[in-house]
Parts: C-alpha cells; structure tokens; sequence
C-alpha cells in the first residue's frame, strides 16, 4: 500500500510546514505575554499619574510594537500551506478548521487590529481611560487570536465535536461546544498562553537586567523588573500546572506519543520518571523493548503517579502499544491496521457503487458509517490501514526527539520560575541588581524560553506523528502529490525570507533597546 | 520615529513577498484551481485517501 506516495515529497512538506510555524513562533509568544505587562504597566500609569510609569509603558509598548509588526500575517503563510501542499487534508477537515478560523478572523483579529492603533497612536488624543481600555483590549484580542488556532490544533490531536461524511470525504461539525470545549483544547490554550505569559516575563527581566549591568535607566529598570517578575511568578506556577495536567491528558489520549516523551519503551506499574538522562546514539524507531540509555536518573513511582495520580497506575509502553497488551485491553498495531484497512475498503467500495449507480449497496455500505459499533470497530482505526503492508516502525514518533525536546523544556520551564521567584525576592527588598552574577544569569537567561516554547510545540507535533488528524489521517495521506521539487523550492524562499525577517527583528529590537526609554 | 519608518518599510516588503508573489506563484489552492464544483472535489479526496 501507499508504494506512490513519496515519501521524500511527505518529508519536504512536513519541513516546510515545521520551518513556517517555527518561525512564526518566535514572534507570537512575546506578543502574547508582552501585551499584558505592557496593559499592566500603562495601569499602573494611568492610577499613579507617575511619568516614570509612562516612560516605562512607552518602552515596553514599542517593543512591542516591533514584535508585532514583523511577525503579523507571518501565520497566513501556514493556511497558504493547507491548500496547496496539504489539499487532501484541508478537505477532509475543512468544517473543522473554517468555523473557529472564521470567528478569529472576525472577531479576535479585529479587535486587536482596532485597538492596537489607538494604543499606539492614542497617547494625549485619546482619554486617559480610553486609552488604557485599548492597551487592555489589544492583550485581550491577541490572546483571543490564538484560542482558535488552538482549537484547531486540539481538534487534530482529539478530534471530537464531528462526524466523518463519506458521501463527501469530509468531517462535519456535530458539536461546536464539544470541539472548542474538549480538555486538549483548554489545557493547551491554558498551557500555551501561560507559558507565553512565562517567555515575555523573561523578556522583561533579562533585558532590564542589562539596563542594570551598564548601570543606566536602573529606576527604569528595576520597575520593570518588578511587574515582569510578579507575572512571571504567577504564569510560573500556572505553566507547570498546566503542563501537569497536559500531560495526564496526553498519556490517556495519545499514549504513544507520552511513552515518546519519557523513551518508555516496556509498560508497567509503579513507573518511574526519568529527571534527566541521555539516550544512547544508535536508538532507533523500534518498538523492541532494549536498554536505550547511555544514564539516567530516575524518580521512583512518579510517572505512574504523573498519570494516575496513585504510584501503582499502570503506564503503557511503547512495545504495548505496538505489539497489544491483552490484559491492559490494548489492541496491536497490527489488529488496529487490519481494521483501518477495512474502513479505508469500505469507503472506497461505497464510492465505486455511487459512481456505477449500484444503489442498493450504496445505501447498505453508507449506513456502516451511521453504526456506532462499525465506527467504533473499524472507522476509529481507519488511519492505520495506510500502514498495511509497511513497517510498524512507521508509526512510532522520533523517540529521542520526543524525550530530549519534552525534558529540556520541563527543565527550563523550572529555570525560568526559580528565576522569577528569586528575582521577585530580591526585588521586594531591594536588593535586586547587587549580584553582578545573578544580572548575568537574567540576562544569558534571555533566548531560553524560545527554545522551552519551540520544544513544546516539537513535542506536540512531532510526538503525535504520523498522524496529522489522530488515527484517522497520516501525514502521508494527506499531503498533496506535488513535485518534491516545487517543495523545496518554497523551502528555502521561506527559509531566506524568514530569516531575513529574524534579522530585522532582532536589529531593530536592539537599537531601540541600547537607546532606553528615552530614545526616539 | 525613525524606527518607524523602517517597520513600515519591513511590513510593506514582507506583506509583498507574501501575497503577491508566494500566493500567487507558489501557493495557489490546489483543489479550487483544479476543479469546478465542491462534488468533483470530494471525488478527487475520495479518491486520493481510498486509493492509497
């Protein structure tokens, strides 16, 4: 099966895709926390009536500002992808995507587009009060931008809310409530926001600690300090509990994709967490159970209870997975394709019934689609049937990717709350700015929560493949059969292009940073 | 604002490349180009996803 797709022409598609959103990420998490340390501030200035705090607001806001600008509509680029390098997909989602696509273009967009001019063109044209509500309303609408992309998102990795059409190929929409409101959706909106709440808080702080190594703008400064580290106190917390609760969420709704995430490769009871370790070089995609690490430490029970909140939970690995565990009621890889593949049969026996005008059993076949039991039994698989005739490797994520990328982001996300908390300390008793060392800390701590943040997002996406929509379509079938070439060739015009754009972005962050808050 | 007018510069250049080069000569909406009607469409999805 599938011996025409290419797979070099899968692999240049999901690069595009990756490289596109990896660099659109880089923009929209420091809008998404900057947004509200900067409406934080503007009310601090707005109740104080201090000019210092409006110093402060404006040199925040233009950076900001900056941020913003470069990375607007770099997200287009993304949808541009769906219909071109991913046709079939689009297709087969497209009542999913367009309704919460649609509300973020009419409502979210608009809102922070609207307001973002008068926030930053309002100063004394505008009431004082108008003007704050605007900076309020930006946050609000930016952050609202990014609940329907992840709707969307979380529809993928649980697709729930919708029934597949076969007449048409596509999914409909059953339940809006249950598509927006579905626990991966939440929490990854939670998870997503609060970190970005996370990155732009060390932002802040990193880039006044600069400020008080060269001893310039230090009251500046060390009230910036203090706002950003009370909100990156609070978005600490909020971060590690949101990431606890994902991964629950992520070990009973993609397993594989967990047991990824700790290179856990026998199931059992009484599982331990891996703290820290690494992994040996020649690890491969297999699912046979074999010492894979070169050390590692471990925390005894924790993993079982991560899940299960009691120690002796039983934690699937992913042999299990792969091979079935009868006794856990685990179905094999090899029983879910042969299942898969009978969906994907019938499907394509209903289609040939409609096209020669056979209706009895047009009608007999399409009611296997209303059948609970059938769409249990045979539809939930439908995905693994593609991997009929293909190694079983295939449908086992990057194990090593999936493990370095989740614990580098667990371990900096810690990083980053300490940090705030001992920043928020010494700040509270003034103190904040005698350690040179701690200054530097703060500062080299600055590119950090980018690399936390795109590992996340490696981790979610990388950790559920091969599947685009979870065990209904893999990446490979959903792409579309263009020539691998044309791929490549948008590859590296986005590649360009894209950094070109980091390249502005950081040039002019930083010489409006090295002029303070008192540059034009 | 001198900073000003080089964001502009940037977003009016970025905005260019975007639409009318990318989306016009890269990335056209492959199943609008090539069919007429949403049932030749499904047809061709149908196709593609059963005929793996």
């Amino acid at each position: 099966m599938i011996d025409v797709f290419d797979m070099s022409l899968v692999d240049w598609s999901r690069g595009q895709f990756a490289l596109t959103a990896m660099f659109h990420w880089i923009f929209v998490p420091l809008t998404l926390g900057l947004s509200f340390i900067v409406a934080f501030m503007h009310t601090i200035y707005v109740r104080s009536g201090d000019e210092a705090w409006k110093r402060i607001t404006k040199f925040w806001m233009k950076l900001f500002g900056i941020n913003f600008a470069i990375g607007v509509s770099t997200g287009i680029i993304l949808e541009f992808e769906f219909g071109t390098n991913w046709s079939n997909y689009s297709w087969f989602v497209g009542d999913i995507f367009g309704a919460p696509l649609a509300i973020e273009g009419i409502l979210a967009f608009f809102l922070e587009s609207t307001f973002i001019a008068v926030m930053f063109f309002g100063w004394n044209k505008v009431s004082k009060r108008f003007h704050l509500a605007a900076s309020w309303l930006t946050a609000f609408g930016a952050n609202l931008s990014a609940v329907w992309i992840l709707v969307a998102n979380a529809w993928m990795q649980k697709p729930v809310g919708t029934a597949f059409n076969p007449e048409t190929a596509r999914n409909e929409m059953t339940n809006f409530w249950d598509v927006i409101f579905s626990d991966v959706a939440v929490n990854k909106f939670l998870h997503t926001v609060t970190s970005s709440f996370l990155l732009a808080s060390v932002f802040v702080i990193a880039v006044s600690a600069w400020f008080l190594l060269r001893k310039r703008e230090v009251l500046f400064a060390k009230r910036s300090t203090i706002v950003a580290s009370v909100f990156g106190v609070i978005a600490g917390f909020a971060t590690i509990f949101t990431g606890d609760t994902s991964a629950r969420i992520v070990a009973r709704q993609q397993p594989m994709k967990f047991a990824a995430m700790e290179a856990l490769y026998e199931g059992q009871s009484h599982a331990p967490l891996v703290a820290i370790g690494a992994m040996r070089t020649d690890t491969t995609r297999q699912p046979n159970p074999r010492e894979n690490f070169i050390f590692k430490i471990e925390i005894p029970n924790a993993l079982s209870y991560m899940v299960f909140l009691t120690p002796s939970g039983f934690v699937p690995g992913i042999s299990d997975l792969v091979f079935g565990n009868e006794e856990r009621g685990l179905l094999s890889y090899d029983e879910k394709i042969e299942r898969g593949a009978v969906a994907i049969q019938t499907l394509k026996e209903l289609k040939r019934a409609r096209d020669r005008g056979d209706d009895v059993t047009y009608a007999a076949l399409l009611e296997k689609f209303k059948d609970p039991q059938w769409l249990e039994d045979y539809y939930k698989h439908f995905g693994y049937g593609y991997y009929k005739g293909r190694e079983l490797k295939e449908l086992i994520p990057n194990v090593k990717m999936n493990f370095y990328s989740f614990h580098i982001m667990v371990i900096l996300g810690i990083h980053f709350l300490i940090l705030s908390l001992i920043v928020l300390w010494l700040s509270l008793k003034n103190r904040w700015g005698d350690r040179k060392w701690l200054l530097w800390v703060a500062l080299l701590t600055l590119p950090l929560p980018w690399i936390a943040s795109q590992c996340g997002w490696i981790v979610a996406e990388l950790g559920r493949q091969p599947w685009v929509v979870y065990e209904l379509m893999p990446t490979l079938s959903a792409v579309t059969k263009l020539k691998p070439g044309a791929v490549q060739l948008t590859f590296w015009i986005f590649l360009v292009t894209f950094t070109a754009l980091f390249i502005a972005e950081i040039r002019i962050m930083l010489s409006q940073i090295k002029k303070g808050p008192g540059g034009k | 604002m001198t900073w000003g007018k080089r964001l502009w510069g940037i977003i009016l250049i970025k905005l260019f490349i975007m639409f009318a080069i990318l989306r016009i000569f890269f990335f056209p909406d492959i199943l609008k180009r090539n069919f007429d009607s949403d049932q030749e469409r499904s047809n061709h999805v149908l196709e593609q996803i059963t005929n793996p």
